[in-house]
């Protein structure tokens, strides 16, 4: 079991959330404020690995919804996914300066959606690289417009494409990275949760940021291949990391049963729906049939699941 | 700042004087049709809005912007005498409104039909049927696409583009000689509805979905459809047609890259079949 030390810095919840109100997303002259006022609250998981908590909510209901963080190397700070608004960003920054006065030289991006990098542009400034998945330049592409117009519609936020920071780096299968002192294992996987996404190891503590390949609490959520993610996370389970940040649920969680819930809710929809498609059920009938399984204390059922099984439908339709 | 928040305020107090319970319509939400879209496409013509012809089914929320399932049923059968030979489905909010138009001859036997659209933002949804005298006759529903991180766009654009053009032709004949069998046709094809330039990125990919539908059964068109990027990713349309007797279900596909695609299925009626090809 890894050791989770809890380290609370300046700034109450109350704090952030006035900050987000009055400088939410206010363009990006705010980018790297001059002074830190509201920091993130973030937790140190391992030595050098801090993850601000993500509370679950449906993307553009709520602000703070991923597991988001970073690692303090000897040289420089690298930075997992940055939240879902110029703000959290912000604040995320703030508290990486709490914890230290190296400059942040990576930002990775572990795949699209919004309440993972809308943060980004907190952190475009000279020496920042920003990295992703190969196949993440073209989801923004196809998906960006119609983000703009959800934040707009559900919550008012009147957003341009300066909030989408695109990657100057991206990867395919396996790079490594120094930030001085600890290695940064950097992986592009194939298509799982989505068709981009990207796991970080820091190889020093054994410590992965796995994403949303992993979930916990929240409702997994498939926008890329049920059968890829099953298989994904079937091979993930066979690795021996010492602490996992899930994207969604508690900031680390022992490994590999902390794969577990995801795994027997996919495998569970997978097998109904290919019942269902066999006895020749429609698209619609399944949406409005197909209860989540009984096992599981999953959130968001209600937001994520006829989804889910959409998505597993359109999917395994062709598989013979 | 919510305009939707605006919109079901003035919403709330007409429900209880719909006509069709649970469809209340407002005059802000029809402006893009009122607006343009009505005449440019029927002009002056009388246009019948309720469901005594066709009656539209879409869930009252998107769960997957991607892929909203939504169906038409018809409430006459296809005769020689009375027929719908069109139906036209029309989303106002979408980039391109008009999704299809689908065309029924008296051998579809019913003009139902079931296929998946994209639905971009809170929106009407319309279903109008032209029947063979030229009447025509609206069913209206209302859409909210829901929040989350699901977008109109596919979700794995390659695994779409490895099986372009693969196809299947299915139908589930317990149906008697005669009687309207159903039918699925399923394409493989990411419909595109194209990405823009741009400038950080260099990322373009032009337009690239599937334009026209024809299903022919012993070489006499049943069911045919002109198409947009407003179809989902792997098109899938089910209808019907009624084979006199033992023959070929035929369908050709086109896209806006001029790829032509063919699938055959033999047909025999009373005999159950589920046949897969390619």
């Amino acid at each position: 079991m890894p050791s989770i030390q809890h380290k609370f810095i300046a700034g109450s919840k109350l704090t952030i959330q006035l900050f987000c109100i009055l400088f939410v997303d206010s363009g990006s002259s705010l980018a790297a404020p001059a002074a830190c006022s509201a920091p993130a609250h973030v937790v140190q998981v391992a030595s050098g690995v801090f993850v601000r908590p993500g509370h679950p909510a449906v993307v553009f209901e709520g602000q703070e919804i991923a597991n988001i963080g970073f690692v303090v190397g000897d040289l420089c700070v690298a930075v997992v996914d940055t939240g879902a608004s110029l703000a959290e960003g912000q604040a995320l920054d703030c508290a990486i300066r709490e914890v230290t006065d190296l400059p942040v030289c990576y930002v990775f991006n572990t795949h699209v959606h919004p309440d993972h990098m809308l943060g980004n542009s907190a952190f475009q400034r000279p020496g920042v690289e920003f990295v992703a998945h190969e196949k993440l330049p073209r989801a923004l592409a196809l998906r960006g417009d119609i983000y703009l117009e959800r934040a707009a519609a559900h919550e008012g936020r009147v957003l341009d494409e300066s909030i989408f920071v695109f990657p100057e780096r991206t990867v395919t299968g396996i790079v490594e990275l120094d930030i001085g002192g600890r290695v940064l294992t950097v992986r592009a996987h194939n298509t799982a949760h989505t068709d981009h996404d990207l796991s970080i190891i820091d190889k020093s503590t054994n410590t992965v940021f796995l994403g949303d390949l992993v979930f916990l609490e929240h409702l997994p959520v498939i926008d890329g291949s049920i059968n890829g993610w099953i298989s994904e996370l079937d091979d993930l389970s066979g690795a021996s990391f010492e602490t996992v940040i899930p994207g969604h649920g508690p900031v680390s969680a022992p490994w590999p049963s902390a794969a577990g819930a995801s795994l027997q809710y996919l495998s569970t929809l997978r097998q109904t729906v290919r019942a269902w498609i066999a006895d020749g059920g429609d698209l619609a009938s399944a949406q409005a049939s197909i209860d989540q399984p009984d096992s599981g204390d999953w959130l968001l059922i209600d937001h994520y699941h006829r989804r889910n099984v959409g998505a597993a439908y359109a999917e395994l339709e062709w598989e013979d | 700042m919510n305009v939707f928040a605006t919109l079901f305020a003035v919403a709330g107090p007409l429900i209880m004087l719909s006509p069709e319970p649970g469809q209340a319509t407002t005059v802000e939400e029809d402006m893009v049709w009122t607006g343009g879209l009505r005449h440019a496409y029927f002009g002056d013509r009388p246009i019948s809005q309720s469901d005594d012809m066709i009656v539209l089914k879409a869930p009252n929320r998107a769960d997957d912007a991607a892929i909203v399932p939504i169906s038409i049923t018809a409430q006459i059968p296809q005769t020689d005498e009375q027929y719908i030979q069109t139906i036209y489905l029309f989303i106002d909010k979408n980039p391109g409104p008009l999704i299809g138009k689908f065309h029924f001859t008296p051998r579809s036997g019913r003009a139902d039909l079931a296929f998946r659209v994209r639905v971009n933002a809170y929106s009407p949804i319309r279903a109008i049927a032209e029947t063979n005298d030229g009447s025509l006759y609206m069913s209206r529903r209302f859409i909210k696409a829901t929040g989350g991180c699901s977008a109109p766009a596919g979700s794995d654009l390659d695994a779409a583009m490895t099986r372009l053009g693969k196809m299947k032709l299915r139908t589930n004949a317990m149906s008697p000689v005669a009687e309207p069998m159903a039918a699925q046709l399923m394409i493989s094809h990411p419909n595109l509805s194209g990405m823009q330039m741009d400038q950080v990125t260099q990322l373009y990919a032009p337009a690239h979905f599937v334009r026209h539908v024809k299903v022919s059964f012993d070489g006499e068109e049943v069911f045919s459809a002109e198409t947009g990027f407003g179809i989902s990713e792997n098109p899938s349309f089910r209808f019907y047609f009624v084979p006199e007797g033992e023959g070929e279900l035929s369908a050709e596909v086109t896209d806006t890259n001029d790829l032509h695609f063919m699938q055959t299925l033999q047909v025999a009626p009373a005999v159950s079949q589920d046949l897969v090809q390619n």
